[in-house]
């Protein structure tokens, strides 16, 4: 008995070590987000709760010195202004370190939101903290969430990122849609080439 | 479809340097599948996922031109697959391969259509780029990051090496 209680204390350290060692879990599909709190460009903290009215919200992780990035920027003002009536607004958040990339420093962000007018908030993950909760590790990634903050798609915006004309997929567009029927996004998981999230050397 | 295209800017510019740098298209993964399958069971094939307009790729690009330069004959071929745009191939990927002067065998992959081909790259491949995967004996090794310096990346593709060669050496015994 004195041996099994030991055993089970020895492996609920190693479990706390574990979690320890790799942090809180990444999300998957169906899993339910914790809220966060980013500065946007217009130096305010925002956060999920800042729209209550939301019926889902379009996460998407993008920068400003990533050609992909910059090839789908349109279409990620086109996705605002279209389903943020419709209560799903865009969060773009900039998960890169500036010291690796000096173009995606929050100054310059400033400047893009205010030269492109972008109509969504654009937030700086300057702790490096809320993207590998999602599991993001490109930019453009987009993780696509319902009202109730269930996670129901991850991947691509749509699947030609050189040519919007011959898009024959709008991946998000179709998943915004299934979560406003309340159904479930079908895919609900793709890949896509981008460039890959720079996090802080140590 | 294929198309050839040859440089010869170089050629004309610098009466001494009497190189072009090669490159072909593939318009679909379905080519590059094809090149991928000309090389047989005992041949080590480096395929390297880069672009000009990604830095930490063309941070590493020297490392795999070693690795080239080092292995690459009869067993052993480098191919550096680029996700660069179309429509900036004059603007922007030709004066980059004019400027590098590659040796490696040097590839354009323009099949939009990613979600359907990089799973079949590898089951773990998201997308982000530089990623790296080593074929051999219809075996893959998959990594998906920079290479820090080039023993880390001549150490990943040899210990796959040793690590197929084991098992067709194993799979060989066992059906005889």
């Amino acid at each position: 008995m004195k041996r099994a209680i030991h055993t089970l204390f020895l492996l609920a350290g190693v479990f706390v070590l574990y979690v320890a060692a790799t942090g809180p879990e990444t999300y998957v599909i169906g899993d339910k987000i914790d809220d966060f709190s980013l500065r946007n460009v217009d130096g305010r903290m925002v956060s999920l709760a800042d729209y209550p009215d939301a019926k889902g919200y379009i996460i998407v992780f993008t920068c400003n010195h990533c050609p992909y990035a910059q090839l789908y920027e349109q279409r990620i003002i086109n996705l605002h202004r279209r389903f943020s009536p419709m209560g799903v607004p865009v969060i773009a958040i900039n998960p890169n370190d500036p010291d690796i990339v000096p173009e995606d420093s929050f100054e310059e962000m400033v400047a893009r939101a205010t030269e492109k007018r972008y109509p969504f908030a654009y937030l700086f993950d300057s702790t490096q903290t809320v993207y590998p909760r999602f599991g993001a590790n490109r930019t453009p990634h987009v993780f696509v969430v319902s009202q109730d903050r269930i996670l129901r798609y991850i991947g691509a915006i749509d699947d030609n990122p050189e040519n919007p004309t011959a898009v024959r997929h709008r991946y998000v567009e179709d998943a915004v849609q299934a979560i406003l029927r309340g159904e479930r996004p079908h895919p609900d998981y793709t890949r896509a080439i981008g460039c890959t999230i720079k996090r802080k050397r140590k | 479809m294929r198309n050839l295209y040859l440089v010869s800017i170089l050629f004309l510019l610098t009466p001494c340097a009497i190189r072009a740098q090669a490159f072909t298209v593939f318009d679909s993964f379905s080519d590059l599948e094809k090149r991928i399958q000309k090389a047989d069971a005992n041949t080590t094939l480096v395929l390297n996922f880069w672009a000009t307009w990604c830095s930490p790729c063309v941070e590493e690009l020297p490392c795999f031109e070693e690795l080239n330069r080092n292995f690459t004959g009869p067993g052993f071929e480098v191919i550096l697959v680029s996700l660069d745009f179309k429509s900036q191939l004059d603007k922007r990927f030709l004066p980059f391969l004019e400027k590098q002067q590659l040796k490696s065998e040097v590839v354009l992959l323009a099949d939009q259509d990613a979600d359907s081909w990089i799973p079949k790259v590898h089951p773990k491949w998201e997308g982000a780029l530089p990623a790296t995967v080593v074929i051999r004996g219809g075996q893959r090794a998959f990594y998906p990051d920079q290479f820090e310096n080039y023993q880390e990346l001549e150490t990943f593709v040899f210990d796959f090496v040793k690590k197929t060669r084991k098992a067709m050496c194993l799979d060989s015994k066992g059906t005889r």
